[in-house]
């Protein structure tokens, strides 16, 4: 098992640039998720990581080594691909002791780690199976009985519940994170599905258009973004932004937002200009005595909670309530924000301002 | 009664379907029966009118087609019975078999150049295929179409030209001469056609190679090659079926050593009068390398016409 260090790694293909300068570090036996949206550049980093493409520049170290520029061969790392990619030619047992035939294994030997595999797995009536009719299931379980078998120093796994079923795809998470917490191994994992990445991930590196945005653990990128990007990509719905023109001083605990001053937690810079107040829907609190006011347009039943959709003189804002709470569509209603869950954002660069709440977040990354 | 499907045929259409297939069937197959009849009369019988489907069947085709046979005295024939059943058949006709014909060596001439011309064209046409659909080529389009042009006027128009370039580089007449013509017209096809099937083939299945520890090429070897097999018969049986009929560079470009045999099967009839059986006979030999070779690959081939066509 191993750490991966990720420095200053570049991709370019022509003159499209895949990967800008990334780095960042996958401790040992971590569950570590890649995510962002589709073209962002995180499944080019994993195949980086794996080899199967060759960074443009900077340095991959596994386990210590540099390994950027070898062969897949001889990184000791597996894949698991998302189309499963099971060799069709051969039934289970052959595939999954594909990788073990390679290293030149003893037959009575691969047999053996095969079984063993397959017992963990829960697939061992399947070996003789031709891999064409196997459930999407079954076939991941297959592929990812090809990566364990032969101990890699790492798994990197490429959406490996695209595609599955929605019902099944929760099942298999769970047997995944299982899976992965028996074994201990670092397991690097790119997903589109913010849900799957706080569910199953130890940390996240959310990228955008080639560019990592945050690196953190599933809470500090939910509580604390350091972009508007990574604020607007996580969470369902997702953040609320309240644009304004005005100025933030540092030491200061208030904002003015057209007229309505707002508390948020003590800023530790100063900026000025288009800034955006962010505030998650479910740290909105309708109250009478809310500064904050607006008329309710929409509203969402979701079982425990209701989504309103309520019309600002600041914004269209979306709130997560109690579905017990009765609220008229058209009824005008104050707002009150938590004041210490609010981040603030230059609007241009879409960076967040360091303040008492993220500070120790974003001076690391 | 139940419900009638919109996409399944119904049962009388099916009958219909099936009637009209089997009729053009048979309505092709006549012309090879009838070559495959033939062979087996004897010359009058061959030439008689009205023709005869009734007849006694004999095998002085196949005999005058692999034999020379020469016209003997009386005197020759009282003094040396025939000691073979050929020699019986050919006595008939006061003749004796002095040696065998140049059909053998035609033959294996034609399976030479046919099959060697076939596996040349395949393995250059999947690698090239590979090539072409897995690696950043620079130019690739512009070289596919390139490859492409080389098909686009029929090969036998610049006959003259190679007909020079063969006989300056001593490869007239000569084996690896044809194979090479052959290939070099096959190639294109074979490489635009692989090309197709490799594409179908997801790259994900031979980075699981590498990542399993393979190389590039063992990963070519054992997934991508095993995978393309459908691609690579019926790829075999278009080279194989152009290459094993052609017939007017072989007239142009072989004469004595190399000539295969759709230039020697006509040349029959000019033996003896018009030898129509022996001439049968010869056709009838010459369909059944490639009717065996396409049995043979035609699960692939069905298999290989409808590759893609739907995804599974």
């Amino acid at each position: 098992m191993a750490e991966i260090i990720i420095k200053d790694v570049r991709k370019q293909f022509d003159d499209f640039v895949a990967v800008r300068e990334s780095s960042f570090t996958v401790d040992d036996g971590d569950f570590f998720m890649l995510l962002g949206p589709s073209g962002c550049g995180k499944t080019t980093t994993l195949r980086m990581i794996a080899g199967l493409e060759l960074p443009t520049s900077g340095q991959i170290f596994l386990d210590g080594e540099e390994i950027s520029q070898r062969p897949p061969s001889q990184r000791d790392i597996a894949f698991v691909f998302q189309m499963f990619a099971l060799y069709p030619h051969m039934n289970v047992r052959k595939n999954i002791s594909y990788p073990l035939v390679s290293q030149g294994m003893r037959r009575a030997d691969v047999r053996k780690k095969v079984s063993e595999v397959a017992g963990i797995l829960g697939i061992e009536d399947l070996l003789d199976q031709p891999v064409g009719g196997l459930s999407g299931g079954d076939r991941q379980r297959v592929a990812l009985g090809r990566a364990i078998v032969r101990e890699p120093k790492a798994f990197m796994m490429d959406e490996p519940l695209g595609a599955l079923d929605a019902e099944f795809r929760e099942h298999m998470s769970l047997e995944l994170r299982a899976l992965h917490d028996r074994m201990g191994a670092t397991t690097v994992y790119v997903t589109h599905d913010q849900l799957e990445a706080m569910q199953m991930g130890d940390k996240i590196v959310v990228m955008n258009n080639a560019v990592v945005e945050q690196f953190g653990t599933p809470r500090e990128i939910y509580d604390m973004p350091a972009s508007l990007f990574v604020a607007d990509f996580i969470g369902s719905p997702s953040m609320n932004f309240l644009d304004f023109d005005g100025a933030v001083e540092a030491g200061s605990s208030v904002a003015s937002l057209g007229g309505v001053e707002a508390a948020i937690p003590e800023m530790r810079e100063s900026a000025s200009g288009k800034l955006v107040l962010g505030v998650r829907p479910e740290h909105l609190r309708l109250s009478d005595s809310g500064t904050l006011r607006g008329e309710v347009l929409a509203t969402e039943y979701l079982g425990t909670t209701q989504i309103l959709t309520i019309q600002t003189p600041q914004g269209e804002l979306k709130a997560r309530v109690a579905s017990d709470q009765v609220v008229q569509i058209g009824e005008v209603t104050g707002l009150d924000i938590e004041s210490h869950t609010v981040t603030l954002f230059e609007r241009d660069s879409g960076r967040a301002l360091r303040s008492a709440l993220n500070e120790g977040v974003l001076s690391r990354g | 009664m139940s419900g009638f499907s919109v996409t399944e045929p119904t049962p009388r259409s099916k009958r219909i379907a099936a009637t009209l297939v089997t009729l053009y069937a048979v309505i092709t197959m006549i012309p090879l029966l009838w070559i495959f009849i033939t062979g087996f009369k004897s010359p009058a019988d061959a030439i008689a009118y009205p023709p005869k489907v009734m007849f006694e069947p004999t095998l002085e085709g196949y005999v005058n087609l692999f034999t020379t046979r020469t016209r003997q005295t009386q005197e020759y024939l009282d003094a040396n019975p025939p000691d073979t059943w050929y020699e019986e058949i050919v006595r008939q006709y006061d003749m004796t078999v002095v040696g065998p014909s140049k059909f053998g060596e035609r033959f294996f001439n034609s399976v030479i150049i046919g099959f060697g011309s076939t596996f040349l064209s395949v393995f250059l046409g999947t690698l090239a295929a590979y090539a072409f659909s897995r690696f950043r080529i620079p130019f690739a389009d512009d070289l596919l179409f390139f490859i492409l042009s080389t098909r686009m006027m029929p090969p036998v128009a610049v006959a003259i030209p190679i007909f020079l370039m063969y006989r300056q580089l001593g490869l007239s007449d000569t084996h690896l001469g044809m194979i090479l013509l052959y290939t070099g017209v096959n190639i294109s096809l074979a490489v635009w056609l692989l090309k197709g099937f490799i594409d179908e083939i997801p790259r994900e299945y031979e980075e699981a190679a590498l990542i399993d520890g393979y190389t590039r090429f063992q990963a070519f070897y054992k997934v991508v090659l095993p995978q393309a097999a459908t691609g690579i018969a019926s790829t075999a049986i278009f080279c194989l079926i152009f290459a094993w009929n052609e017939y007017a560079f072989a007239v142009l470009l072989t004469s004595a050593t190399a000539q295969t045999a759709p230039p020697f099967i006509p040349t029959i009839i000019g033996v003896g009068g018009l030898d129509w059986p022996a001439v049968a006979a010869g056709a009838t030999l010459f369909l059944l390398p490639v009717m065996i070779f396409t049995i043979l690959l035609r699960k692939h081939l069905l298999r290989g016409i409808t590759f893609g066509a739907v995804r599974k």
